[in-house]
């Protein structure tokens, strides 16, 4: 492949994002409209990249490699599998979202989405890295302009607190890991950071054991895993609709899958030995956070909360070490993405026109805003695990995965799944059913038109994944077969 | 090594050290000679001078690949010196561009003269290789600092900061002295790439040496602004003239590294186990005092104070490594820190020429008022914190590295938490940039060109030794090989 695409995707946001600061900032809709041409082409680029992925060589694929610092054999090696392409499209999907929802910013647009397009390259970089050095250098860019779009865009009561908490949780795992990742590099001698390398390093048991839990939980942190995971749903709620969409969309899949490609796939017999905590810790996430997700009177947090439950699933499945559980981890990570993406355009359009989230506040707006209802009941049908819906297909397999791994986690988690129904159901009744308290009666005004196409691309892909798994779960499976190698079968 | 007879490359060696005397007269005589509107140009004269300066240096003042001793030994020709004259000038240049638009001192002979002399003083402290040589050079070096300090003459936070670092310095420094005399008293020997050998035919008790070495310490801890030595620098760095706290900042700590680093390697080898260890738990405290003690500032200032002393930990782990990659990482640090925080210093001076406050709370507002400006203190707030692409972060990678490389996880991990800490007081200040309002917004902050040209060049610099950082570790592992 001569074209750098992937090069060419990572790097389209960044730049975009720093022509839109020389637009005079008081020329609001012309930097609008950049911004959405810029994502419209990370979607398109992203969307060809998934499309001419051969998906019967397998592999990593559109790889490009240039040396960058030599001293170290650190490079920038680019490539995309199985397991990280359907995250490459989620990003451009969520980006290209995030910025039709964002149209009615009003405070200083042009700073919004410049910051909001140096966190896109920096999840793309991240997704599509093969160099342990360049990994990090793109984690830390996506973690960073989330402090400030969350301090300066956020909810005024607890911005200021949730960005501070979120950067500081995810600075100390993401430093936290990469101490684990020069113990790597030094230990193994190659004198390389190059991912493809050391998943070759052959590290001591005893080495890999030791140094598992720094990398796994200092990556997991941001994949939102229990006891860790309190940064997100305050993060979540404090963040405008665009920065929710991307940071449970995309964000929280960033450390999952940094988990997953630093952590499985390098120390593979550290992963063995800690699968049974994982298995532990995130069917906590699993019930715990649908438990929470379940008391919660504001709309946001229900989700935020969701949040933490789904992404344990994601966990679970890494934990299971097994093809099924794996796939099943692949898929939920996109499915999970465009869901809560969709859930929170919902929130935000529905805060938009509310000016609350409290949901005993809220109700009948099906009435006033049938689509958006659609919309959300499509999210909520998905993320039970409805036949028919991407979250059916993401999660089966998980809990195949698990009854063959350990059948009594299986069980328990399969709790989660009820009480999601229930959480999900109680919030469409509430919010959406009902009848529409007196004083909004009349005010609420319809949802946008770039609502409407936001929110129907979201919620077509989860339905399209569900109806036709052949998009996407062999893809997964076989990026999931290539981790499950490194594992060394089971 | 023989010391060589006297040969003309060694007046190449000393170029910029003659080069910085000549700009020194220069500058003293046009100050005298010249009228009210000439001094205005002072500034210029000095800023171009040095520029030039370096760049004779880069073109001239390169080593050759055999390091040799110079002058009977008095000075070494080699990398380090090299790289930090190169790092030492262009702090110096760029120090000279922001002080042109500060009233008290842009348009004094006699402030941009001693400037210059303190250079000179620094760039022989590069390169000393004899003890009688260091001394002259660090005291060259700090009395002129000391003036500088104190300069303006009506500000009694100038003054106080004048008077505290004279005295804390003159006492460091003649404790040190005192480190130099037992030195020679023992050895008979004060060139310090013979006093390895002298001091393991003198066979002097450990105990003994390392009281010597405690003492020396003291005075290259005053100069790096290391706990328990760094009580001077809030006070300093808040009543100096801005322009000399970022030369304090920047040059005069980088100064004192290069010594630190040449003399504990050339000279104490032998019981590099126990200063390593010393200079280890020095590292832990200086990083972790720093940091905590910045988290309450509300002075930019003496945040900026605070923040350098916690630079200086994280430089010492790289030192504390004791390998060629620990050596080369310090180096690098130290490049990535200059260049940064001569752009953080460079928007503090800029907002209080047009604003007249240090406070933070008042810089509120500044990103609707000065987006641009908003924008550098970004990038030099963030590269302090250690994010990419910005220069901080792959420094901090690089002494990180170099610790777990010798065995130092631990290191490593207080670095790492000290780490987070300082990213706490750095996004606060960027908090109140972008997030809170002002009744300023409207007024605009104007920026001249002389500081525009310094803002671009550290913006442009900190995000090249960031994404492109081959090129430059390549400089800084080089330079190590000289200390080995």
């Amino acid at each position: 492949m001569d074209f750098p695409l992937l090069t060419v995707i990572v790097f389209t946001p960044i730049v975009s994002g720093l022509l839109i600061l020389l637009i005079p900032g008081e020329r609001k809709t012309e930097i609008r409209i950049a911004a959405l041409a810029a994502a419209t082409f990370a979607l398109l680029l992203s969307l060809g990249a998934y499309i001419i992925y051969d998906r019967s060589l397998g592999g990593y694929q559109f790889v490009q490699i240039f040396t960058w610092i030599p001293q170290l054999g650190i490079s920038y090696h680019v490539g995309v599998d199985g397991m990280s392409l359907p995250l490459v499209l989620l990003t451009g999907i969520v980006i290209f979202t995030g910025v039709l929802i964002s149209w009615g910013i009003d405070d200083r647009p042009r700073e919004f989405f410049a910051f909001l397009f140096v966190l896109a390259s920096g999840v793309f970089g991240v997704f599509v890295s093969l160099d342990l050095f360049q990994l990090f250098f793109f984690y830390e860019i996506a973690v960073f302009p989330m402090y400030l779009l969350i301090a300066i865009w956020g909810w005024q009561v607890t911005r200021e607190y949730a960005a501070m908490k979120l950067t500081l949780y995810l600075f100390i795992g993401s430093l936290v890991a990469l101490v684990g990742g020069l113990a790597m590099y030094y230990t193994s001698g190659l004198g390389t950071f190059d991912l493809l390398a050391l998943q070759e390093a052959g590290f001591s048991t005893a080495f890999q054991r030791l140094w598992f839990p720094f990398v796994f939980f200092g990556f997991a942190v941001l994949g939102g895993i229990f006891p860790f995971h309190n940064w997100s749903p305050d993060g979540h709620v404090a963040a405008p609709t665009a920065v929710s969409m991307f940071h449970a969309g995309v964000l929280m899949k960033l450390g999952a899958f940094a988990a997953l490609r630093v952590g499985f796939m390098l120390l593979p017999e550290g992963a063995r030995f800690w699968s049974p905590l994982i298995l532990g810790l995130a069917t906590v996430n699993v019930v715990y956070g649908a438990f929470i997700a379940m008391v919660q009177t504001d709309f946001k947090y229900v989700i935020g909360f969701s949040s933490v439950s789904h992404m344990g699933l994601v966990m679970l499945g890494f934990a299971t070490l097994n093809r099924e559980g794996l796939t099943g981890a692949g898929l939920q990570m996109f499915s999970h993405g465009v869901m809560t993406a969709l859930f929170f355009a919902v929130v935000g359009v529905v805060y938009d026109r509310a000016h609350t989230r409290d949901i005993p506040k809220l109700g009948g707006f099906s009435k006033v805003m049938p689509l958006v209802a659609v919309a959300f009941i499509v999210g909520g049908l998905a993320s039970m695990g409805m036949p028919g819906f991407s979250g059916f297909i993401a999660e089966f397999p998980i809990f195949m995965g698990l009854w063959k791994a350990q059948p009594v986690v299986a069980l328990i988690a399969a709790l989660g799944i009820v009480i999601t129904a229930a959480y999900i159901m109680r919030v469409v009744g509430r919010v959406f059913f009902g009848k529409m308290p007196a004083e909004m009666e009349g005010h609420i005004s319809r949802e946008t038109a770039l609502d409407r196409i936001a929110l129907g691309v979201l919620a077509g892909i989860l339905i399209l994944v569900g109806v036709v798994p052949s998009v996407m779960a062999p893809l997964v499976a076989s990026g999931a077969d290539a981790v499950v190698r490194l594992l060394g079968g089971a | 090594m023989a010391i060589a007879a006297f040969q003309p490359f060694m007046l190449i060696a000393i170029l910029p050290e003659i080069l910085l005397l000549v700009l020194a007269t220069l500058i003293f005589a046009l100050d005298a000679l010249g009228g009210a509107g000439r001094r205005q140009s002072l500034g210029g004269v000095a800023s171009l001078g040095l520029a030039l300066i370096l760049l004779a240096t880069l073109g001239f003042g390169r080593p050759d690949a055999e390091q040799s001793l110079i002058f009977g030994g008095m000075l070494r020709h080699d990398w380090i010196a090299f790289t930090f004259k190169i790092l030492l000038l262009f702090s110096a240049a760029v120090t000279c561009m922001l002080s042109m638009g500060v009233r008290e001192v842009s348009a004094r002979g006699e402030y941009y003269g001693l400037l210059v002399i303190a250079t000179l003083g620094m760039t022989l402290m590069a390169s000393s290789a004899d003890l009688i040589m260091l001394y002259l050079a660090i005291e060259t070096t700090s009395i002129p600092l000391y003036v500088l300090a104190g300069f303006m003459k009506g500000d009694d936070k100038s003054t106080e900061s004048g008077m505290k670092y004279f005295l804390f310095g003159a006492l460091t420094s003649a404790v040190m002295l005192y480190g130099f005399s037992l030195l020679y008293g023992f050895t008979g020997e004060t060139n310090l790439y013979r006093l390895a050998d002298a001091l393991q035919a003198s066979e002097m008790s450990p105990w003994l040496l390392s009281g010597v070495l405690a003492l020396i310490l003291v005075g290259f801890s005053f100069k790096v602004a290391a706990v328990p030595f760094h009580f001077w620098t809030p006070d300093v760095y808040e009543g100096a003239p801005t322009p000399i706290t970022a030369f304090l900042s920047t040059a005069s700590k980088a100064a004192g590294f290069a010594v630190l680093a040449r003399v504990m390697l050339a000279v104490f080898p032998g019981i590099a186990g126990s200063w390593t260890a010393v200079l280890a738990g020095v590292s832990v405290a200086t990083m972790t005092v720093g940091n905590l003690l910045a988290l309450a500032q509300k002075n930019i200032k003496r945040l900026l104070a605070y923040s350098s002393i916690a630079h200086a930990g994280y430089v010492l782990i790289g030192l504390v490594a004791l390998s060629q990659f620990g050596a080369a990482s310090m180096v690098f640090y130290l490049l990535a820190y200059v260049v940064t925080n001569l752009l953080a210093f460079a928007v503090v001076i800029l907002f209080a020429r047009s604003a007249g406050s240090e406070e933070i709370a008042d810089y509120a507002g500044l990103s609707r008022r000065a987006p641009g400006l908003a924008l550098a203190l970004l990038v030099a707030m963030l590269s302090l914190a250690g994010m990419p692409p910005l220069a901080g972060f792959v420094a901090k990678v690089y002494v990180f590295a170099a610790a777990v490389q010798s065995g130092l996880v631990w290191l490593a991990f207080v670095g790492v938490l000290n780490a987070i800490v300082g990213l706490y007081y750095y996004l606060t200040v960027l908090k109140v940039v972008y997030l809170y309002r002002s009744e300023h917004e409207d007024k605009p902050v104007p920026v001249p060109r002389s500081y525009a040209i310094a803002l671009i060049t550290c913006v442009v610099a900190v995000l090249l030794i960031g994404t492109l950082s081959g090129p430059w570790l390549q400089w800084a592992i080089t330079t190590a090989t000289s200390l080995f």
